[in-house]
């Protein structure tokens, strides 16, 4: 029981949106399309949904191919950025219009609404319109009437983006525990590597139309397969810098020279280039042995319980990010220790080696 | 303060002088209108309505002018609707020219159809029906509400058609029961300018009819008759003219701004 994509490819004239694609995303999982802006996440569920077709590949549901079945078909239920709801229909009504269209019995329908309802605490807005309601209510509207009909495949495209702050983490809490227990497989876009790693389950990085790396997401977290996975599943950004191995040691460009550290022993020597997750950089230094950067803090952001640093090492700017308030002055020299045991060394091309 | 309502007031004034001149008219007798200059009706007379109200020839070119507007308008709307969908929702190969084209064709005067549409009409037999000018009045009416109604319907959210679908609705009824209800606004506005553009019209309406479905607009104009001049009864019929514009446009106040600014606002 399970979704495949195979080989799924999407072209709009000269225009590659999806290169070609394969996934297999199982029955009652939770998978979280990661990438930027563009990068094809919305795309690619429009493509698991039904509601564009791919140029080429094919699309399988429990064995069956689904490719060209029109989306009223699929049960499957969407949630958008924008909140969309039926203007016309009050928020009863909206939660029940799939159910309606399947012609259910008026009182199966009302015990489904009313148990997405409470579960979405939406009981006293039932028979309001959704104008009415506020933002985080539309957002908890349109999710109700995604769940409450036994959806084979629910896609989520950005559900928390346009709301303020405290309302997303109110309803970020809220997701997993909606979608436990249904069979249903569960893909949730975002731009946020936060979320990714809040949520568990699998993570597929997504990077100019192509899907980098698929698993896990803790592993593709810290196993990431190439460099442009690690750049995508970073925030903030993760550092980079070409180095030469020699024997035990790192040669950085400007002639600094780091210990090689544990995730490079295996490395024949050559040039690499080390990734650095932000907050492997720290204003103390690590038990183990560690690389120092020095140069001058561009910015520091100090939020209640870290500090963001963006340093300027010789024309490269390096992010570290740390447990603790460091108030840095902007402009002053400072020094940071880089936890090279922890590093990411990927090849010229690209591939992790290491 | 005070001298920014003397302005407003004398504009205000200037603006009904003329409605309170047609008002003031249709309650003198002809006789009045012709003896003198009066602000009010001395000789306060209801004839010339009581005249319109009874007479076929008056009554039924009311009768002639609604019947027209009202095919027009529903004809013009009822096109134009899966119009602007298409021009709203897809791409296609010419979309924009096509589109724009379709306004242009607003910017030829109405006297440059006249001809055509009378030899036309004339010979499949349409003339001197409402039929006629109805039809004749889409040419200008379709592309107008072709975009006010783009307007209102790219305002709405592709996400809602495709919502509509993923929740099993066909394209039909995601139509019918979501998608119009949601830009009824914008049908009402479209309707309004419909109807407003038929209502007022009266050269092709003038032409395109001779007895039998001769509108209010032709029957009003004529300002001698068999029994010489009648300015009291022609007043009246431009009083009563009035009337379902006003009574229109109370209906669609709140949404006129964005009709004349196409929907998009």
């Amino acid at each position: 029981m399970a979704l495949e994509l195979i080989e799924i490819a999407k072209r709009v004239g000269a225009d590659t949106h999806i290169h070609p694609t394969s996934l297999v995303l199982p029955q009652g999982s939770f998978n979280v399309l990661l990438g930027t802006t563009l990068s094809g996440k919305t795309t690619l569920m429009q493509i698991m949904a039904g509601i564009q077709q791919p140029t080429s590949g094919q699309i399988r549901f429990n064995g069956r191919d689904v490719t060209h079945v029109a989306v009223q078909k699929r049960n499957v239920s969407m949630v958008y950025q924008q909140f969309i709801n039926y203007p016309n229909f009050t928020v009863y009504d909206n939660i029940a219009s799939p159910l309606k269209v399947a012609a259910m019995s008026k009182a199966e329908i009302d015990r489904r609404v009313m148990a997405a309802a409470d579960l979405l605490r939406l009981r006293p807005m039932l028979k309001r319109r959704p104008s009415e309601l506020s933002g985080g209510q539309q957002q908890r509207t349109a999710i109700a009437r995604a769940i409450v009909k036994d959806s084979d495949l629910i896609l989520l495209d950005e559900p928390l983006a346009n709301l303020d702050y405290k309302l997303r983490e109110e309803l970020r809490d809220e997701l997993p525990r909606l979608f436990a227990g249904r069979n249903a497989i569960v893909v949730y876009a975002t731009t946020e590597p936060v979320e990714a790693l809040l949520f568990g389950g699998g993570t597929a990085t997504l990077h100019e139309g192509r899907v980098t790396q698929f698993g896990p997401t803790s592993s593709v977290y810290r196993e990431p397969k190439d460099l442009v996975s690690a750049q995508v599943f970073s925030d903030p950004p993760i550092n980079m810098t070409p180095v030469e191995k020699r024997g035990s040691q790192l040669q950085l460009l400007g002639g600094k020279v780091w210990p090689a550290g544990s995730s490079a022993r295996s490395l024949s020597d050559g040039r690499y280039i080390l990734g650095i997750r932000p907050h492997h950089v720290t204003p103390l230094p690590p038990e183990a042995p560690a690389g120092e950067l020095e140069g001058r803090v561009l910015v520091t952001e100090l939020s209640g319980s870290e500090s963001v640093i963006h340093l300027d090492v010789g024309g490269a700017t390096w992010v570290s990010q740390s447990h603790g308030i460091h108030p840095f002055e902007v402009g002053a020299h400072a020094r940071l220790h880089v936890d090279i045991d922890r590093g990411l060394f990927f090849a010229a091309n690209g591939e992790r080696v290491s | 303060m005070r001298k920014r309502h003397i302005v407003l007031t004398l504009y205000i004034v200037f603006l009904m002088l003329p409605i309170y001149w047609l008002l003031n008219m249709s309650f003198k007798t002809t006789n009045e209108i012709l003896g003198g200059f009066s602000a009010f009706p001395r000789d306060f007379t209801l004839d010339s309505y009581r005249t319109i109200f009874t007479d076929p020839t008056w009554y039924n070119a009311y009768i002639n002018s609604i019947t027209y507007v009202v095919i027009n308008t529903v004809l013009s709307v009822a096109i134009a609707l899966p119009a602007a969908y298409a021009f709203s929702r897809y791409r296609f190969l010419g979309d924009k020219h096509l589109f724009f084209w379709l306004l242009s064709n607003r910017m030829a005067p109405a006297a440059v159809f006249v001809l055509p549409f009378v030899n036309l009409y004339s010979a499949v037999g349409l003339f001197d029906t409402p039929w006629a000018v109805a039809l004749a009045h889409t040419l200008f009416n379709i592309p107008l509400a072709v975009w006010i109604l783009e307007g209102f319907m790219s305002g709405v959210p592709k996400e809602l058609d495709e919502t509509a679908y993923v929740d099993g609705y066909s394209f039909p009824s995601f139509f019918v029961r979501i998608f119009l209800p949601t830009i009824s606004a914008g049908i009402g506005v479209a309707a309004f300018f419909c109807f407003m553009f038929s209502w007022v019209e009266m050269l092709l309406a003038k032409n395109l009819t001779s007895v039998a479905a001769k509108p209010i607009v032709a029957v009003m104009t004529k300002t001698a008759s068999t029994s010489g001049y009648e300015l009291g009864l022609l007043a009246a019929a431009g009083v009563l003219t009035i009337i379902p514009g006003a009574i229109v446009i109370y209906f669609v106040r709140n949404y006129i701004a964005k009709g004349f600014a196409l929907g998009r606002v």
